[in-house]
């Protein structure tokens, strides 16, 4: 009993002490000043000083005295859910181009003072005053993307220049695809020549005819599976991040990239302040800080994802500069296509061609389930039955 | 038959552990993933105590199970001494009010608790009021009809002329309390707390409702790594958290086995029972 109390104290008392001793190693810096942001973003999305990287969170705390509570998100829409629900302030998201469009509509981000972002200019003329913050007010760009065709070179021989391989029946259940429906449909988009932020219902209807079609020839609708997927050479043909692609490429030489003719997503992360914030001054420094050219650089080297600062390309490592891939050449870029916010009403229309068209008759059919009540009651009957005939002796 | 039943224990024990051990295995790989094994080392463990993040949200889980487990422990055992004394009628239905929680959906519980501390939290204009003490309340709730579960048996099996013996024997009812009643039901306090300590390690759904912006528990942490592919130090992370169980596990044996010795050395000294 004794030994177990001395045990939970000591666990108690690591909990307690490890908090301040790991801001305590930093030694030489500003001192705290006892101010604190809270930073939402995306799960591994920030240089967190694994992998040989430098530890930004704590490198901010460092120079500013700032404490930084870091907290992480799964998806644009989990993110949002929070804000929506109220019950924690946070000082700093960083969502991507269409929610960033949501969440100014709906009033939910603070407007930025740029006299306290100096940085700023920093970023290049292409990704300021995008269609999701046509004045830029709200947002600064924190990385940028595109999507486009990742493929194995041992097997797919047929040149890749087109989405249009995606349907390809040679390539037949080595096709993986987007397991979300924004994307996905996107893709079908372009490959039709229609707008990707369409909200024609006819057009919509079309995009599902085209990814129905699809269907014979997908293995399966994966997210981050597509790594290993491509990586083991278990699937030859993917649609996914430029970023994600050089990842890959570092663990399988065959793997290569292609945009597309028909266009591609180009998406933009950036960073805003939303209306709950409570320190907004430390807010606009924080961003400030992840604006700086070399801070953007080692974020960069560590995410495999572009920067939107040009002055930051002089501190990152050639290879990766020099990649067509990570910076595509302003020709290619401008068959980029940013997706923008939907209206509620097609998004739910998007969702439910989604699963009626696209992916019906997926999971357990209703048949199964059918034979599996019928069974049941088969056997409670037989049971009672039995019970009864035996009460009868 | 008897073969059979061997191999069938064999097949379910296979079933059982493979992931476990193959998890383990993958903890000390320097390869990619589980597909790829190779070049053993410690590399990843390194890299685990290396990550901050990681290991913060770590100890806020180890912290906020050790907190909660005791505090339900504590309030568990009382609210079980004061159900025990109720009548036959009332007993039965506040044993069932405690067990909804129990058996509620683990997301009816999340998100209902949720939207109490957002309540709370307009009606005092407490702009952050998610965080430590949010999960903290929350795990609480969730762990205390498992305390009470374990605690209450015992105490039905408690001879109640114990008590009765202490108070005529001049005994104040708090002191009779603690000499008497508590050391004989403590093995089950214990493994109720152990119990609540590992249902509070385990919790994903309700933590995730409930935390915010300062706080967050591993589990929550881990589900939002959609980024990037997981990477090979959270292995090593929940080889460490398996260890972890394994050993809370092997206390609460060990006490049990303790307290069936003792016992049996109560039945060779009647003198001892009254």
């Amino acid at each position: 009993m004794k030994k177990l109390g001395c045990l939970l104290v000591l666990l108690l008392m690591l909990g307690l002490v490890t908090p301040l001793s790991a801001t305590a190693d930093d030694t030489v810096a500003v001192p705290l000043t006892g101010e604190y942001i809270n930073v939402y973003n995306w799960g591994q999305y920030i240089a967190d000083g694994s992998d040989g990287s430098i530890d930004l969170n704590a490198e901010f705390t460092r120079r500013t005295g700032i404490k930084v509570n870091y907290s992480t998100y799964e998806s644009n829409e989990a993110m949002y859910t929070r804000l929506k629900n109220g019950g924690s302030s946070y000082d700093v998201i960083i969502p991507s181009d269409y929610m960033i469009g949501r969440l100014i509509a709906e009033d939910m981000l603070l407007p930025l003072d740029f006299n306290n972002i100096p940085n700023y200019q920093y970023v290049d003329e292409e990704f300021k005053n995008r269609s999701y913050d046509p004045e830029n007010r709200y947002s600064v760009p924190y990385t940028w993307g595109t999507v486009g065709i990742i493929y194995n070179t041992k097997y797919v021989t047929k040149p890749v220049d087109s989405w249009s391989i995606l349907w390809d029946q040679d390539y037949a259940g080595k096709i993986l695809m987007f397991g979300n429906p924004r994307d996905a449909f996107g893709i079908a988009q372009l490959l039709l020549g229609i707008d990707v932020n369409t909200a024609d219902k006819d057009q919509l209807q079309q995009a599902a005819e085209k990814l129905k079609e699809q269907r014979s020839v997908v293995q399966q609708y994966v997210m981050d599976q597509s790594f290993s997927q491509m990586e083991q050479e278990e699937s030859w043909i993917v649609p996914y991040y430029a970023g994600d692609f050089l990842t890959m490429q570092a663990n399988n030489d065959n793997l290569a990239f292609a945009f597309p003719k028909e266009g591609f997503n180009l998406f933009i992360d950036a960073m805003c302040i939303p209306a709950s914030a409570q320190n907004k001054k430390a807010a606009e420094m924080y961003i400030n800080f992840m604006c700086d050219p070399e801070t953007s650089a080692m974020n960069m080297e560590f995410l495999g994802y572009s920067t939107p600062l040009s002055e930051a390309k002089q501190y990152m490592s050639a290879e990766l500069v020099e990649s067509e891939i990570a910076y595509p050449s302003a020709e290619i870029l401008a068959r980029g296509r940013t997706f923008e916010t939907l209206p509620d009403e097609t998004i739910r229309y998007m969702d439910e061609l989604w699963s009626t068209t696209v992916r019906a008759g997926e999971g357990v059919s209703l048949v199964v389930y059918v034979l599996i009540a019928v069974g049941i009651g088969a056997l409670a009957v037989f049971l009672f039955i039995r019970k009864k005939k035996r009460n009868n002796y | 038959m008897k073969k059979f039943n061997k191999i069938f224990t064999i097949i379910v024990f296979v079933f059982l552990y493979a992931p476990i051990v193959l998890l383990i295995i993958a903890s000390f790989s320097g390869g990619r993933g589980l597909n790829d094994l190779r070049d053993f080392s410690f590399h990843q463990y390194r890299e685990l105590f290396r990550d901050r993040g990681l290991m913060q949200s770590m100890l806020n889980s180890l912290l906020i199970a050790v907190l909660s487990s005791l505090i339900a422990t504590v309030l568990g055992t009382m609210a079980a001494v004061g159900i025990h004394s109720m009548g036959k009628k009332m007993r039965s239905v506040v044993m069932s009010v405690t067990n909804i929680p129990m058996i509620n959906p683990d997301i009816v519980t999340g998100i209902s608790l949720a939207l109490l501390f957002v309540f709370f939290g307009r009606m005092f204009r407490i702009n952050n009021i998610m965080g430590v003490f949010t999960i903290l309340i929350a795990h609480i709730t969730f762990n205390l009809p498992y305390v009470i579960l374990s605690v209450m048996p015992k105490l039905r099996q408690l001879n109640k002329h114990l008590t009765e013996a202490a108070l005529d024997l001049g005994c104040p009812p708090a002191k009779a309390f603690f000499k008497v009643v508590l050391p004989e039901i403590m093995p089950s306090i214990i493994s109720g707390g152990l119990m609540a300590f590992t249902m509070s390690l385990d919790d994903f759904v309700i933590s995730y409702f409930v935390s915010g912006a300062t706080f967050e528990t591993l589990p929550v942490q881990i589900y939002t790594y959609t980024k990037k592919p997981l990477p090979g130090r959270i292995y090593a992370l929940f080889a460490v958290l398996f260890t972890l169980i394994l050993l809370v596990m092997l206390l609460m044996n060990l006490l049990q086995l303790r307290e069936t010795q003792r016992r049996n050395r109560k039945l060779v000294m009647p003198t001892n029972d009254l």
